[in-house]
C-alpha cells in the first residue's frame, strides 16, 4: 500500500529538516563565540542532504526519502578582528570570530521550518486518506 | 442473477491504487525539496490506471544465483517533470508550490473515488436487504 510509504518518506524529510534546524540553532547560538586562536573557533555546520538512493535501488520504488549524508563544517574564512582590549585577544591583539552568516542562517531556518510544515501536512493528508479507506462501506 | 463486484465497483477500485501511488511519488518530491540534484517526478495517470486495471507485473525466474535480478518496471508510468525553472543552482527541480497543490488535488480525487465506492456499496447493501428506501 503506497499510502503507508508516504509516512516513511515524509518522516525522513521531517527528521532531516529537524537536523537542519538543530545545526542552524547551533550556528546562531555560536555566532558571537569569539576565541583567541583559529583552531578553537566555531565554524558553521551544515547538513548534507541526499536522496535515499540505497532504498530506491533495493526496493525498486520510484519515490525516495531523504537521508543525511553527514554534517560538514563550512570552510569559509574566519573573521579576524584587531581588538587588543578583548580578554581573549591573542599575543598580537587579534580575536577570531566564527564564519557564521546570520542572514543565511535565518533564511535556512525559515526554509527548514516551512519544509517541515509541508511534510507534516503531507503525512496528515495521507492519514486522512487511509482513515477514509478504512471506513469504506460503513456509510 | 449474480452481482459482480468487479463490475459494480468499476474503475474506481483501480483509480484508488493509482492515486495512492501518485500520492507516494508527490510526497517523495516534497520530501526532497531541499536535496541537491533531486529531479521531480510524476506519473502518467492514464498509463498508471490502465496498468492498475491490468495488474500484471511480470518477473523473470532466476535459475542461477549469479543471474541479475531483472525486474521490469512497468512501462511509462513514472516520468520526470519538465522544470519551470531549469536552473535552481543545485540541480533540484522541485517546485514546492506546484507539488503541494498536485498532492492536495490528488488526495481529493482519491476521496472522490472513495465516495463513489461508498455509494456503490450502500446501493448493493440496499439491494441485498431489500428494504424499500
Amino acid at each position: 500500500m503506497s499510502l503507508f510509504k508516504v509516512f516513511d518518506i515524509s518522516g525522513s524529510a521531517m527528521s532531516a529538516q529537524s537536523v537542519r534546524l538543530n545545526t542552524t540553532a547551533s550556528n546562531l547560538a555560536n555566532a558571537d563565540s569569539v576565541s583567541s586562536s583559529i583552531d578553537q573557533t566555531y565554524r558553521a555546520r551544515k547538513p548534507v542532504f541526499a536522496a535515499d538512493l540505497d532504498k530506491a535501488l533495493s526496493h525498486r520504488q520510484e519515490s525516495v526519502g531523504v537521508k543525511i549524508m553527514g554534517i560538514v563544517e563550512t570552510d569559509k574564512p574566519l573573521q579576524k578582528e584587531f581588538n587588543p582590549d578583548h580578554p581573549l585577544a591573542d599575543a598580537e591583539g587579534f580575536i577570531y570570530k566564527p564564519n557564521v552568516n546570520v542572514v543565511e542562517e535565518m533564511t535556512d531556518m525559515l526554509s527548514a521550518s516551512r519544509n517541515y510544515q509541508t511534510n507534516v501536512q503531507v503525512a496528515d493528508a495521507a492519514k486522512q486518506m487511509l482513515q477514509q479507506t478504512l471506513r469504506l462501506g460503513k456509510g | 442473477m449474480t452481482i459482480s463486484f468487479d463490475k459494480a465497483f468499476g474503475i474506481h477500485q483501480h483509480a484508488l491504487v493509482a492515486r495512492s501511488e501518485r500520492a507516494e511519488l508527490l510526497a517523495g518530491n516534497l520530501a526532497n525539496a531541499d536535496t541537491p540534484g533531486y529531479k521531480a517526478k510524476d506519473m502518467d495517470f492514464q498509463a498508471a490506471l490502465s496498468q492498475a486495471q491490468g495488474a500484471q507485473g511480470f518477473s523473470l525466474n532466476r535459475t542461477n544465483s549469479r543471474h541479475f535480478a531483472v525486474e521490469l518496471a512497468p512501462p511509462g508510468a513514472v516520468q520526470y517533470r519538465v522544470p519551470t525553472q531549469p536552473d535552481t543552482g543545485d540541480g533540484n527541480t522541485v517546485d514546492v508550490q506546484a507539488e503541494r497543490t498536485s498532492y492536495m488535488e490528488n488526495a481529493l480525487q482519491y476521496q472522490a473515488s472513495l465516495e463513489f465506492l461508498n455509494s456503490k456499496i450502500s446501493g448493493l447493501l440496499k439491494a441485498i436487504k431489500g428494504d424499500s428506501m
